[in-house]
């Protein structure tokens, strides 16, 4: 009758025991998955971005001749515009590799250096007019499918006709490397310059001075609304159908799919108020609205955590209703406050469904520097340059999200730094 | 003069008042302030928040409506020939010309003579914005400036005029639930004048491409919202089959097994998922993920598409996997030890009490975590967007491409639009579907917890 296999294995200890085991190990497996993803997900992004900050550049000994820049000898600079700068470029190139002749070589000889080449040999002699009739040693960007090759994202392992670069390009590569021409540098043009169709040339400042310009506005909506909006709530309201009423509407606002807020501002602001198009100002204010709850949820609730004594104490001193709230309670509720402000901000930061809505999709050059100019947003600018065909644009959209989450790094541990030192236990 | 050099104007007559008025509050006790019933601050806020909010309410209201007044006369006095194209775009000629950025060649065109127009009107608008709000500040100076006296309740005052203002803030979340509903209603309302209802339920085909020409095939576009709902559930379903195991074995690790350090360290690095911005996760889903599948499947012998319900719905998984992990483990954090220590009492192991005791004591808190892990799924966006695909297939497989309502609501309104097409105003009829669904998973969600929440202690 004491055999344990007469009641069955199923009740035995040991198998019971070897199910908890089991159990446990199964938790600590999916905590240790969402890590992993977790790894992954940086890593990844961190090896697939890195390259942006770099890009190859090639040193060539360009020949700004008189004839060709400024025949007439007039010394205006107006006139250096009209120069042939293509031409001289190409000049630089050719004496550089004497052997090479026909137009399809000409053509991917000239094709290692980037579009933008031209415009900065135009604009180097804005500059310095006096290097008109000399010859110069100038580091030029190379074109984006070279930086690619360099940064070893383009095999050769593919027949020459199916491939980026050509056989004949990666000699000439290889001659520059050998004669110290070719260099990797930092880019400092991802951080100075707004969008580009041309990969080697686009940067993130123009995306980050729209989002900048946007949460500014986002900010100076929703923090002073949101607060408000609170402490009436929670502090001056006699609790009754109406108070409920808000209450049940912030709640279900919270949980809303962020993209039905850019409909709501798509019909609103751009189609009843005409507002501009993407603007900030018209993207500042939806996530304003998309915001609003995050920040009224947490003020309430820092509002709630200050401890009823407090306001007794107050009031026992004759202090009426406001004065309670504006002397006492919000001061010690304040870095709540800010907290949830700064956690509501972040979203808003990495948002960028109701920003399509709004039209902050398009393609901007400019960087934008008011309100009402067309910008782009940081995660939507991401959002375009995943979609660009070309290979060289999903190192810069890697390095773009690495900047993104740098920046919400950033701010989510700032609302860390405040909750550690100023929170107060009761 | 801008309306921001008038605003600084109202500005500076408000501050001036702070300080005129409390000075006069001050004098008027003859030196002993004691006498005075308010503060002499508070008197310097009364004249302050009386001269500044009117006006600041007037310019903000003439902003928003002046664009849309303007608009409309300007429209209105233009003949109905003159308007070739869709007003939007007459109107923004007109503009432009207006600001001298785009020029008319033809001599018979009257768009010149409404820039001309435009622009006056645009003159006197501001014109009477600048007489108007700083004349309604002046007097609401002198009105507020005569009150002042010994006697006068300027604290009581005050704290009325806060107290509307709050109540004010506190009414726009109730503001932005009706623009929501309405604006998505009228819209749907007008899509439903062009499309009937029943195909929109009903139809299992959805193309919303209108044709150019009135005799090309399928020329009226189809729309059936059956497919782009059964894509969102698939997605939905995978990013679940992925969030809720795993989230939920993590939340039963961290509340029940781990030591507190672990949990301290574990829990807010899980959470940084829910942080992460959804259009990293769709760049990753599209440049990383769906590659590999499509590879892994290449390997196998089979030919897979990069864009499929598993991709999406995969990484979408790993997105929702902190929203169902911290709420549940919240909840079972707050099921008390009584309960546990009773189990054990009994002879039960760890897990045994978990799956028989815990579990069903937080289960209304777990399921609520799902359902409002569910409602953010179906109302993700940049994830499918990037992942997903466009082809609006019915199917059940998640290695196919699917389209979901977000996806198709981003791909009709990004780009060119008229708002006259019941391809533009299909998107409003999907954002209130959507609206709805998820508001009722909420609602739901918040009854659970509500409803079969036990009350310990």
């Amino acid at each position: 009758m004491n055999n344990p296999n007469h009641i069955g294995r199923k009740f035995s200890l040991a198998y019971r025991y070897k199910k908890e085991k089991l159990f446990r190990f199964y938790g600590l497996l999916a905590s240790i998955i969402g890590l992993i993803f977790l790894v992954i997900f940086f890593s990844n992004l961190i090896g697939k971005g890195k390259g942006a900050f770099f890009q190859t550049q090639i040193k060539l000994n360009i020949d700004f001749s008189q004839e060709v820049i400024d025949p007439n000898r007039t010394g205006d600079k107006e006139e250096f515009l009209k120069a042939n700068y293509g031409g001289i470029l190409k000049d630089a190139l050719l004496k550089r590799f004497p052997s090479v002749s026909g137009r399809k070589d000409t053509r991917s000889l000239k094709k290692i250096i980037g579009q933008g080449g031209i415009y900065k040999l135009s604009d180097l002699l804005q500059e310095r007019p006096e290097w008109v009739g000399t010859s110069q040693e100038i580091w030029m960007i190379a074109s984006d499918d070279i930086d690619m090759y360099i940064k070893g994202k383009i095999s050769t392992d593919v027949p020459d006709d199916m491939r980026r670069v050509n056989d004949k390009q990666i000699e000439w590569i290889k001659q520059l490397e050998q004669s110290g021409q070719l260099r990797t540098a930092f880019n400092a043009m991802f951080f100075t310059s707004a969008d580009s169709r041309e990969p080697e040339m686009a940067g993130i400042l123009g995306a980050v001075m729209g989002t900048a310009l946007t949460l500014l506005i986002t900010l100076a909506l929703s923090f002073p609304v949101g607060v408000m909006a609170a402490i009436y709530l929670e502090e001056l309201s006699k609790k009754s159908r109406f108070t409920d009423f808000i209450e049940i509407n912030i709640n279900n606002l919270a949980a809303v799919p962020s993209i039905v807020f850019g409909l709501l501002g798509l019909a609103v602001f751009l189609n009843v108020f005409h507002m501009p198009r993407s603007a900030p100002v018209v993207g500042g204010c939806v996530l304003a609205l998309m915001t609003l709850p995050t920040v009224i949820i947490a003020t309430r609730s820092s509002l709630r955590a200050v401890p009823p004594s407090i306001r007794e104490a107050a009031r026992g001193l004759g202090a009426s209703n406001l004065q309670v709230v504006m002397h006492h309670v919000l001061p010690l509720a304040m870095p709540g406050v800010f907290t949830g402000t700064i956690i509501g901000m972040s979203r808003a930061l990495g948002e960028s469904a109701p920003l399509l809505m709004i039209g902050m999709v398009a393609f901007i050059v400019d960087i934008p520097v008011s309100f009402d100019d067309p910008a782009t947003a940081l995660p939507v600018q991401i959002y375009l340059w995943a979609d660009s065909p070309e290979k060289a644009f999903v190192e810069k959209t890697a390095a773009g999200t690495l900047i993104l989450l740098l920046f919400l790094i950033l701010m989510n541990s700032l609302a860390v730094i405040l909750r550690k030192k100023y929170e107060k236990k009761w | 003069m801008g309306w921001q050099y008038i605003l600084i104007a109202v500005l500076f007559l408000s501050f001036a008042g702070y300080f005129l008025g409390k000075k006069k509050s001050v004098q008027s006790t003859n030196g002993d302030i004691s006498q005075l019933r308010s503060q002499p601050n508070y008197h310097g806020f009364y004249i302050l928040l009386s001269v500044i909010l009117a006006p600041i309410i007037l310019i903000f209201f003439w902003y928003i409506f002046e664009g849309f007044f303007i608009r409309e006369m300007v429209l209105s006095a233009l003949p109905q020939e003159a308007i070739k194209q869709s007003e939007d775009l007459t109107y923004g000629i007109i503009k432009a010309i207006a600001q001298g950025v785009k020029t008319v060649k033809d001599p018979l065109s009257l768009l010149p003579e409404a820039a001309v127009h435009y622009n006056a009107l645009r003159e006197s608008s501001n014109l009477i914005l600048t007489i108007l709000a700083p004349a309604l500040a002046v007097a609401l100076f002198i009105r507020s400036w005569k009150k002042i006296g010994v006697n006068f309740p300027a604290r009581d005052k005050v704290e009325k005029i806060i107290g509307c203002v709050l109540g004010v803030a506190s009414f726009i979340a109730i503001l932005t639930t009706a623009g929501i509903i309405l604006s998505l209603l009228f819209e749907t309302l007008r899509f439903f004048n062009l499309v009937p209802l029943s195909e929109f339920f009903f139809s299992l085909e959805w193309s919303p491409q209108l044709a150019i020409r009135e005799d090309q095939v399928g020329s009226s576009g189809q729309f059936g919202i059956l497919p782009l709902f059964t894509g969102t559930l698939l997605v939905t379903l995978v990013a679940m089959i992925i969030a809720g195991p795993i989230g939920l074995m993590s939340a039963i690790y961290m509340s029940e097994y781990a030591t507190s350090r672990f949990r301290a360290t574990v829990k807010p690095l899980l959470e940084i998922l829910a942080g992460i911005p959804t259009v990293v996760y769709g760049f990753f889903a599209a440049i990383t993920v769906g590659p590999f599948v499509r590879d892994l499947g290449a390997t196998m012998g089979f030919s897979l598409s990069s864009e499929s319900a598993l991709v999406a719905g995969g990484v979408m998984g790993i997105m929702i996997i902190p929203f169902v992990s911290s709420l549940s483990d919240d909840v079972m954090n707050a099921v008390p030890n009584d309960l546990r220590d009773g189990s054990y009492a009994l002879g039960a192991t760890q897990s045994e009490t978990i799956k028989q005791v815990v579990i069903p004591a937080a289960l209304p808190g777990i399921i609520s975590s799902f359902l409002l892990g569910i409602s953010r799924a179906i109302g993700e966006t940049m994830i499918v967007v990037m992942a997903a695909g466009l082809a609006a297939n019915l199917t059940a497989n998640p290695l196919e491409s699917v389209t979901t309502i977000t996806v198709q609501i981003v791909t009709l309104l990004v780009g060119d639009q008229e708002f006259d097409s019941a391809k533009t105003l299909a998107a409003f009829a999907l954002g209130l579907f959507l609206f709805v669904v998820t508001l009722m998973l909420n609602i739901f969600a918040l009854r659970v917890v509500k409803k079969y929440r036990e009350a310990y202690e």
